[in-house]
């Protein structure tokens, strides 16, 4: 299951955030997810892609790409679905790491991004819970 | 347990060791006056006699030697003696590149590997004992020398040279191996992948390491001791010297005793070449005292280090050096601290990044302004925040403690630092554009 998330080392000098959004756009790759961490000196671009082969050979010429596994969890439209999600990982001791969302026009829904360590234990938690996770295949659907 | 390998020589009183050094001296002096055109040279055109040279003080009245004048009379113009009575060379390309050839006659071997000799008992060597070399065997001299001194000692000697880990740790635990000596990096290594094979520090039966021939900081050494469980021991040396041996610490572990009845040691100001009182900081220089093949008078060796008299717990009364410090052609004054590209080389070694630095010093406000970039090494990327700030700020610690000063460290990608001629560019010092 789980869905392969890139991560990349960005320097941190202005406009590099941008030169690596558009060496991805350049490669035909679509952005499906972003969210990027910073610190005084270096800043962590993580990214869920349309594409993972071709972005890893269009960025990876200029900086450090890493493959994670991340959980990733469709939202029900409903109030309290994010706190019933993060009740059931707390409960089971998942500790996350970080955790970003994203929304997909199309489909009309959000997701929700998990980074933890033990990820095949928190999709069967979650599975158990009956909440659905996401995998590469799924995925590939949105455009 | 014996403590010392050649006791009388090794505890020696002071007042001694200056009478070795007189006769031993003057005998030298004539002695390559007679036999080495180049170095006579020298001294003619400085205008010294060998009959100026009446003891060990006179000795500042000696030219220098340094690696260009090694380059100018290479191959055999600082030959000491008729080739035939030597039966033994040794080189290094040195760090600039530059080739160094050595020549050594029996009597040069024998000193050299019981200096050897006195390092390994130093750090707690007998016949008893099973020594693994794994420094390399051939015109490098770590593999020699420790391999001589292990045969002294009367150690079951292991001359396994460099590389093939699987094979070093084979014999290693098969053997029994119980003194290691290599390079601290490959002593790292073999720590490492004595822990990736599920062997505990416990596992094995090593009690001493003794590393040398390359930079390491004290965090290194406490990381040796503690991954393969012993007693890490600095050495060090020189091919123009000798060789490994030179000088070798004891159990107090708190600088190396130079082998001061075959060695004379000062330490000079870079810059004038006046010779600095004992606990200045500058550049060694070495007087073979008794070499016969390569006999080098007031050799500089480019590195800096400090000497200590102190009385040491040991029971050794040679004097003490501090490990390298940096190198003389190098040293850079920033905030009014002296600096070394080769300390910070040093840090980023020993953390595991890749020796891809460059050093930026500017003026702003009549402060220097200390930037030093690094290119972060692929293995060591995280996605996880707390883990990249983790790294910097070990880094910075690190940097801290070897420089005194914290420079500005800036994370770079891979492949991202200037080069020159596929060489990165070291050190960028633009206060010189103020001037
Ligand atoms: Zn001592």
């Amino acid at each position: 299951m789980a869905i392969t998330q890139l991560s990349a080392f960005l320097e941190n000098t202005p406009g590099t955030l941008c030169s690596a959004v558009e060496v991805i756009t350049e490669a035909g790759v679509n952005i499906r997810a972003l969210s990027v961490a910073e610190t005084k000196s270096f800043g962590i671009l993580r990214i869920i892609v349309s594409d993972i082969e071709k972005t890893k050979e269009a960025l990876g010429q200029y900086t450090i790409i890493k493959e994670t596994p991340v959980v990733v969890v469709k939202m029900n439209d409903q109030a309290g679905s994010l706190k019933m999600i993060l009740d059931v990982l707390k409960k089971a001791d998942v500790n996350i790491e970080y955790v970003y969302a994203f929304t997909a026009a199309i489909h009309g829904s959000a997701y929700v991004v998990f980074r933890v360590d033990d990820v095949e234990g928190a999709e069967k938690i979650l599975g158990q819970n009956g909440i659905k996770t996401l995998s590469d295949d799924d995925m590939a659907d949105f455009l | 347990m014996k403590k010392y390998y050649q006791p009388e020589i090794e505890t020696a009183s002071r007042e001694d060791i200056i009478k070795i050094q007189n006769e031993k001296i003057v005998k030298q002096v004539q002695h390559v006056y007679d036999c080495v055109p180049y170095y006579r040279n020298l001294m003619d055109q400085k205008g010294v006699r060998p009959e100026d040279i009446r003891s060990i003080e006179d000795i500042k009245k000696l030219p220098f030697l340094t690696k260009d004048d090694l380059r100018d009379s290479y191959p055999h113009g600082l030959l000491g003696t008729d080739l035939k009575n030597c039966v033994r060379i040794h080189s290094t390309s040195g760090t600039t590149g530059k080739r160094v050839v050595a020549f050594y006659t029996q009597k040069d071997v024998d000193m050299w590997e019981e200096c050897c000799a006195r390092a390994i008992v130093a750090a707690g060597g007998t016949d008893e004992d099973i020594c693994q070399v794994c420094y390399g065997y051939g015109l490098f001299t770590g593999g020699f020398g420790l391999h001589g001194g292990s045969h002294k000692v009367g150690c079951l000697t292991l001359p396994m040279s460099s590389g093939n880990t699987d094979r070093q740790i084979q014999f290693m635990m098969d053997m029994g191996a119980t003194i290691l000596c290599c390079t601290p990096s490959y002593a790292a290594y073999i720590g490492e992948s004595l822990a990736e094979r599920g062997y505990k520090p416990e596992d094995n039966k090593l009690k001493a390491g003794i590393f040398g021939a390359e930079p390491w900081t004290e965090e290194m050494r406490r990381s040796i001791e503690k991954s393969l469980g012993i007693k890490a021991y600095d050495i060090y040396g020189l091919t123009e010297i000798s060789g490994p041996g030179v000088a070798y610490e004891c159990q107090a572990q708190k600088g190396m005793h130079i082998n001061e009845d075959h060695f004379y040691v000062e330490v000079i100001n870079p810059e004038t070449g006046e010779v600095l009182p004992e606990g200045e900081k500058g550049e060694l220089v070495f007087t073979s005292l008794d070499k016969e093949g390569f006999p080098l008078l007031r050799y500089r060796t480019k590195d800096i280090c400090i000497l200590s008299r102190d009385k040491c717990p040991c029971g050794r009364t040679h004097v003490r050096m501090t490990k390298p410090l940096g190198r003389s052609d190098d040293m850079m004054v920033i905030r009014g601290v002296n600096v070394f590209p080769s300390q910070i080389e040093t840090v980023l070694l020993n953390a595991g990044y890749t020796p891809n630095y460059q050093i930026v010093v500017d003026r702003v406000n009549n402060t220097d302004t200390f930037d030093v970039f690094i290119e972060f090494p692929k293995e060591m990327f995280s996605d996880k925040i707390s883990e990249m700030q983790k790294r910097e700020q070990d880094l910075k610690t690190a940097m801290k403690s070897m420089l005194g000063i914290s420079p500005k460290i800036h994370l770079m990608a891979p492949k991202t630092i200037q080069r020159s001629e596929g060489k990165a560019v070291r050190v960028v010092d633009k206060r010189k554009l103020h001037e």
